[in-house]
């Protein structure tokens, strides 16, 4: 096997803050390989995004790296200088934000915007860095590309502004690329058609994608691997269909039965009681404990460890340890991997 | 089966001007019908006109055309709208998707629930008022402690329950709510589902649901009607609509929502729809019994 091209051991990212300390990343080891998608699921404040960014270091600087490394293709930067970080962004690394028009530049055409960053990066000129830019515009299938070339953003629609800003984070080849929420904020006929534009990028250049969502059901389509977040941690990892068919942490069973499309019209929905914690100061025990009703005496004292199920597979509850009662997960579930 | 007719919306229209050679038509034509103690799902993409439907129900902007019925009286005229004022404060309400902006944040939780009742002169007497507030928290699922609060204070979920309180509190008998769940995260928007469909059977309010998820449409609602460009383009009951949808253009938006299923959703094919060469003209057609599709040569066989 290869080596992978991005790693994160034990890695936690908290803030400082008035009130105290805010542990948003807690202890995460996670390698992605070439070629791979992982899904990064969890919802809002789980930490998905904090850890992403610290990756790329583009978090404030109330926010500090407590512990652990983040190696890129086989090089620890988890100490690298602003000047280091700024050859690998957009470089090795490339990040999708949730929304185009916020990351575009109003006033400059398309065109320019991805050819700053060719130049930036590479040696080159003028001329072959807007022929790259052409290239890029036609690999996330922008017709009429050379039209296009020197239109500003407003002339576009929104997938279109996002196959924009995708041009831009891919047009230096980066290995690596984080797209957060990339496709939440458009419309379902439009993000099914992004999702498949990953999908074709990612064989056709072989780039590795973090794919960052809190949709179920895009994750399905696009990823590879799954993992999913909870307070900070990797509560639960696999290949997706280990993940959708044979999930093993009581959150991923709440989370799947909490959705409107696996469950029948006049059911009732299931939902999670409570709310998540606030991380200012994070329970001893598993964080999700409180909301889990098939906590045991354990989950509340002691974090539980990474229990593996299959060389792909593992998941944190104590539920998988030997000593554990054996819990059969919820109907809905079950139902879902027969059919 | 009752088939009372409680809001009724013909032919309407809203057209927004921007400048002499550019009219935005929002609305262009939409016809629909709720029934009492009905759950009338309203979907369609980004910029469909589904939230500007909401809104000229509600008379936050005046109708450029067509009428609003609600209970019979035609509450797009100013004079009836007038007239039946105090019906229509008390039995319309509208939820929003921005709980943080639709709550006024000087006020407190128990501020904000009351004020309609106050302000409709429902509840004069300071012990009824404070028993009926108690009640319409623990409807909504929070506890007294909330009362004290500031909307700043508390999460999005209980926000939106907050506002689900506050149009609750004059018992309305019709709902609209403008994508209630869109900004809230998918465990807390099953407890917000459940909320609503629990609500609507105790108290058989009719309910007009605008969402663009049409996972949470197909669990909830009763009757689903498309909107695209600010046309309906299918309007069906709902097991009419997703099982056997006849507009092309509802095809493809059937077919591009994901499904929690990696196998299932790898295999899928999307169905392609263009729509920039879509014809908006053409009539509603009742094809089957209550399924109707916008027809025109083209498109529909």
């Amino acid at each position: 096997m290869t080596e992978p091209v991005l790693q994160l051991i034990n890695l936690s990212v908290s803030f400082d803050t008035p009130n105290g300390e805010v542990e948003a990343v807690r202890d995460v080891s996670l390698s992605l390989n070439e070629g791979e998608i992982l899904a990064l699921v969890g919802e809002s404040g789980c930490g998905k995004t904090v850890m992403s960014q610290s990756v790329l270091k583009l978090l404030p600087k109330t926010s500090r790296i407590k512990q652990g490394r983040i190696i890129v293709d086989g090089e620890d930067i988890t100490n690298y200088k602003e000047k280091q970080m700024r050859k690998l962004r957009g470089g090795v690394l490339s990040m999708v934000f949730q929304d185009p028009m916020t990351t575009l530049n109003p006033t400059i055409p398309i065109g320019k915007q991805i050819t700053e960053s060719i130049l930036k990066h590479n040696k080159v000129n003028r001329e072959q860095a807007k022929k790259r830019a052409l290239e890029m515009l036609n690999l996330v299938g922008i017709e009429n590309s050379e039209q296009m070339f020197s239109l500003q953003p407003h002339f576009f629609s929104g997938g279109m502004r996002q196959r924009c800003v995708l041009a831009i984070a891919l047009a230096s080849n980066p290995k690596v690329l984080f797209a957060d929420e990339a496709t939440t904020a458009l419309d379902v006929t439009v993000q099914a058609k992004i999702i498949d534009l990953l999908i074709d990028i990612r064989d056709r250049i072989g780039i590795s994608i973090v794919f960052i969502s809190h949709d179920l059901g895009a994750v399905a389509r696009i990823a590879d691997r799954v993992a999913v977040m909870y307070a900070g941690k990797i509560v639960e990892i696999g290949t997706a269909e280990e993940v959708y068919y044979d999930p093993r942490h009581p959150y991923v069973w709440g989370l799947m039965s909490a959705l409107p499309s696996l469950t029948k019209a006049g059911e009732n929905l299931s939902s999670i009681p409570g709310m998540p914690p606030v991380m200012l100061s994070p329970p001893p025990g598993d964080a999700f404990a409180v909301r889990n009703e098939f906590a045991l005496a354990i989950d509340y004292e002691e974090m539980p460890p990474m229990f593996q199920i299959s060389p792909t597979h593992s998941a944190a509850t104590w539920l998988l340890d030997e000593r554990a009662p054996s819990i059969a997960p919820p109907i809905s579930l079950e139902k879902r991997a027969k059919a | 089966m009752n088939t009372e007719e409680i809001l009724s919306v013909c032919n309407l229209k809203q057209h927004f001007y921007i400048n002499n050679d550019l009219t935005i038509k929002a609305i262009n034509g939409v016809s629909f019908q709720v029934n009492k103690g009905e759950v009338f799902g309203l979907v369609g993409e980004t910029g469909s006109g589904k939230s500007t439907v909401a809104r000229t129900i509600m008379g936050i902007y005046p109708a450029t055309g067509g009428e609003v019925y609600f209970k019979g009286n035609k509450i797009c005229d100013q004079k009836i709208y007038k007239q039946n004022k105090n019906d229509i404060h008390k039995n319309m309400q509208i939820i929003f998707q921005d709980s943080a902006a639709a709550l006024n944040s000087r006020m407190t939780v128990a501020q904000i629930i009351t004020e309609p009742l106050r302000i409709n002169r429902l509840i004069r007497d300071k012990n009824e008022l404070r028993d009926k507030l108690e009640s319409l928290l623990s409807e909504v699922g929070l506890d007294n402690t909330y009362k004290a609060k500031y909307p700043t204070e508390i999460s999005g979920g209980q926000r939106q329950r907050v506002a689900i309180a506050r149009c609750l509190s004059t018992s309305p008998d019709l709902i609209i709510a403008d994508e209630p769940v869109a900004s809230l995260d998918v465990s807390i928007q099953a407890q917000i589902i459940n909320l609503f469909q629990r609500l609507q059977r105790e108290r058989g309010f009719s309910f007009l649901l605008i969402a663009h998820d049409l996972s949470i449409i197909k669990f909830i609602c009763d009757k689903v009607a498309v909107m695209f460009h600010g046309r309906l383009m299918e309007l069906a009951p709902t097991k009419e609509l997703f099982e056997n949808p006849l507009h092309p253009y509802i095809q493809s938006l059937l077919s591009a929502v994901p499904v929690p299923d990696p196998i299932f959703e790898r295999n899928k094919k999307h169905l392609d729809y263009d729509v920039k060469r879509a014809k908006i003209d053409g009539e509603l057609v009742e094809v089957s019994r209550g399924h109707f599709v916008l027809k025109n040569d083209q498109e529909t066989k």
